[in-house]
């Protein structure tokens, strides 16, 4: 019987996208440990003079995203030569801020760099199940 | 070279062995590296006369800003700071908690006395002048913005919580929503230190 070429494409296509779901849902994601786990954001040195020269400096997204086991770190570093408000708080010179999180869950933070106020950090569990896993590799891309 | 002379090098290089992690078990707050003296404040007590930090050196302070007229932040944070300080049972009395107010026009020393000791008699409230306050709030990078609604108002306000060690060293951030079980764990960590 003769197949024709398109359905053979189609064929591998969809061997290849079930091979693809498969090594995503099925490898499994190693937790990590120490510094590995730290989702780091720094305030570069000559922050505050760039701002008073009206430079607008995103440096905190509006959403961080965390994964339990994988990287549940958040830290914050303020390397400019002025206090910072930092995420949620008034940070120093030199000074870093480090939290972590246990809990699956999203989080508010009131926050006076972001125009709405607000940091929003969304912690995801840890990626258990096999549509956990796609899911978690997927939102890497 | 006595054991006297050798002990405290011992226990340097045990130190220096075991690293800072060992040294500082890990908090559930969030810790600040390197800690700072917390900022001191002199403030009206709900407890009549003057609310000074220094006064509490010696002891862990839980520092709070908040207001009593609060609905939503401030009812669960008390209530949470209650229940962990009846968790650490007698370590407790090495514990204090202090409560500012964002919201001066309301919160006079007996209406705070009032409020704190509906959850904890030991809780200890601050208030003052409206530029004392901003300046304390400026000190810990409070954010408190006044919302009218209607003929009233209320004041959002940062919802987190300041541990402050026996030193006097501002040491950590607990974001709301924490639960008693983690101060509990942190403050048994800062009342050892």
């Amino acid at each position: 019987m003769m197949r024709s070429p398109l359905r053979t494409v189609l064929l591998a296509c969809g061997a290849v996208g079930v091979g693809v779901l498969a090594w995503a849902g099925f490898t499994p994601i190693e937790t990590r440990t120490g510094a590995d786990r730290e989702e780091l954001f720094e305030i570069p040195r000559g922050t505050w003079a760039r701002r008073m020269k009206g430079e607008d400096l995103g440096i905190l997204p509006d959403e961080i995203r965390l994964t339990l086991g994988i990287r549940d770190m958040l830290v914050l570093r303020n390397l400019d030569e002025v206090p910072q408000i930092f995420g949620p708080t008034l940070m120093m010179p030199g000074q870093s801020f480090r939290l972590p999180f246990e809990q699956a869950a999203e989080y508010q933070f009131a926050c006076s760099a972001h125009a709405s106020g607000q940091m929003r950090v969304i912690v995801y569990p840890y990626p258990a199940t096999p549509w956990a896993r796609i899911m978690w590799r997927a939102r890497r891309l | 070279m006595n054991a006297r002379t050798l002990r405290p090098i011992l226990l340097t290089l045990a130190a220096l062995v075991a690293g800072p992690a060992a040294s500082a078990p890990a908090l559930k707050a969030g810790v600040f590296e390197p800690p700072r003296a917390a900022p001191q404040f002199s403030l009206q007590s709900s407890s009549g006369g003057k609310l000074e930090l220094h006064s509490y050196r010696g002891k862990v302070v839980i520092l709070g800003f908040g207001f009593t007229w609060c609905t939503d932040v401030c009812p669960v944070t008390l209530a949470t700071l209650a229940q962990a300080r009846r968790k650490l049972g007698a370590a407790a009395d090495e514990v204090q908690v202090v409560y500012i107010t964002v919201d001066p026009a309301r919160d006079n020393p007996a209406r705070m006395k009032e409020y704190l000791h509906a959850f904890d008699p030991t809780f200890i409230g601050g208030t003052g002048g409206a530029d004392e306050l901003a300046a304390v709030r400026k000190d810990y990078g409070i954010v408190a913005e006044k919302h009218v609604k209607g003929s009233s108002y209320s004041v959002a306000h940062s919802s987190f919580i300041y541990l402050i060690d026996r030193r006097g060293q501002l040491r950590a951030l607990m974001p709301y929503g924490r639960g008693p079980d983690d101060y509990v764990h942190d403050l048994q960590i800062l009342l050892a230190e």
